[in-house]
């Protein structure tokens, strides 16, 4: 089956692929057959092919998810402050529209591109690819992709980055990981940002926080920050110091690394374990109804 | 909203496994989907139609199979029906476990005329 149809096998799938990949005709004579494929395939393709990219240069690549405003953009310009004289740092910008952020970042004397995403919520790993060819990667030692501020979308595309970091603000509330699980199950950190404020806001308990992100089985260290008046910010550039340390490492070893949680191997390890030919599902099933040409 | 991009990626899928398999039309396709996901089941069944459009697949029957919860305790070894934003083990209550139902997003079957 994946010689015709490209699908991405893994370690973790070949053995779904070849159990199950053979064809079966149904009695009325149509025929059926097992694909058991990640919807996003392409992405994940193209995905892969931007982590090459970056493992080849011993790039780190680091994807910033959080809703709008939580200091993203921030966050970049006391990081590039602070560690500028350490690595050579470039930026790419996901936002539906305006170069602001790119502009911010360029203002501190880093190249950042800007993908405006016109309506799209979210990126994905084509863009961030055609991005890349528009940004000089030589010598860089940390890529920062600032996703579209959305605390949905962007956790279900992979961009070919080692490693994904959410932010949270303390003036959004301690629950958010309680209600978007998705999107804080996928951090490697959580980096719960405006910690300056924390004297002014009384409903906002970082341990409270911490406590959800614990509920969704999540090990990702939560630290505290604040970026404008950079307080608090030396247990992130330590953070990112050990990480970029880490991918040369991995560089050496010929090594690569995917962010902690990546849907595929749990996807096709459980549909190996409760997808049955026979339709003897005992979850549920929903039905969309058949629609006439137009 | 990025259902319908899903769904358009859903399509081409289809469209290379039809095309693949020498297929005229295609009856019925299958969608294993978990909470966990990111995907919305409603919003996808919604998307579907305006993705399908034009294609092999414009008749076909959508079947989305909503998986299970599921968590596997690395403390101690049971595995647990659990909540979307409460993964922690059912069995002994600790958060070291490891998701192994839930977060699906695949194509899991499909069925065409030939």
């Amino acid at each position: 089956m994946c010689d015709t149809c490209g699908c991405n096998v893994t370690h973790s799938n070949a053995h779904l692929v070849t159990d199950k990949g053979k064809l079966a005709r149904t009695e009325d004579g149509r025929q059926a057959i097992t694909v058991l494929q990640n919807l996003l395939t392409e992405n994940d393709r193209q995905a892969v092919h931007n982590r090459q990219h970056f493992d080849k240069q011993s790039i780190l690549a680091i994807n910033l998810m959080s809703s709008p405003g939580a200091g993203k953009t921030a966050l970049l310009e006391a990081t590039i402050d602070g560690l500028a004289d350490e690595f050579s740092i470039a930026v790419i910008e996901g936002d539906l529209e305006t170069e602001n952020d790119a502009q911010r970042i360029r203002d501190k004397g880093v190249p950042a591109l800007q993908i405006s995403t016109g309506s799209a919520c979210h990126l994905d790993a084509h863009m961030v690819h055609d991005a890349l060819h528009h940004l000089d990667l030589n010598g860089v030692d940390i890529v920062f992709i600032e996703n579209v501020g959305n605390l949905v979308c962007p956790a279900s595309f992979d961009l070919g980055q080692h490693r994904n970091i959410t932010l949270l603000s303390v003036t959004e509330g301690d629950d958010k990981p309680a209600k978007y699980p998705v999107m804080f199950r996928a951090a490697d950190l959580i980096l719960l940002t405006k910690s300056d404020l924390l004297e002014v806001i009384d409903d906002f308990d970082p341990q409270q926080a911490e406590h959800y992100v614990r509920q969704l089985a999540s090990e990702a260290p939560v630290l505290q920050l604040a970026a404008r008046r950079k307080i608090d910010i030396d247990s992130w550039l330590d953070w990112l110091r050990d990480e970029v340390m880490a991918q040369r490492e991995r560089r050496i070893n010929n090594l690569s690394l995917r962010p902690n949680i990546q849907p595929e191997g749990a996807a096709l390890h459980s549909a190996d374990k409760y997808h049955h030919d026979d339709h003897d599902h005992h979850h549920q099933h929903t039905h969309s109804h058949r629609h006439s040409p137009s | 909203m990025h259902e319908l991009a899903i769904c358009q990626a859903l399509i081409e899928q289809v469209e290379d496994l039809a095309r693949d398999n020498h297929a005229v039309s295609v009856e019925t396709i299958w969608l294993q989907v978990g909470p966990l996901s990111g995907a919305e089941i409603p919003l996808l069944e919604h998307a579907y139609p305006l993705a399908a459009a034009g294609s092999i697949a414009e008749n076909a029957n959508l079947v989305i199979d909503t998986m299970p919860v599921r968590v596997h305790c690395k403390k101690c070894g049971e595995e647990s029906e659990a909540s979307t934003n409460r993964l922690i083990c059912a069995v002994c209550g600790d958060y070291h476990t490891k998701l192994i139902s839930g977060d699906e997003m695949v194509l899991s079957k499909l069925e065409f005329d030939k």
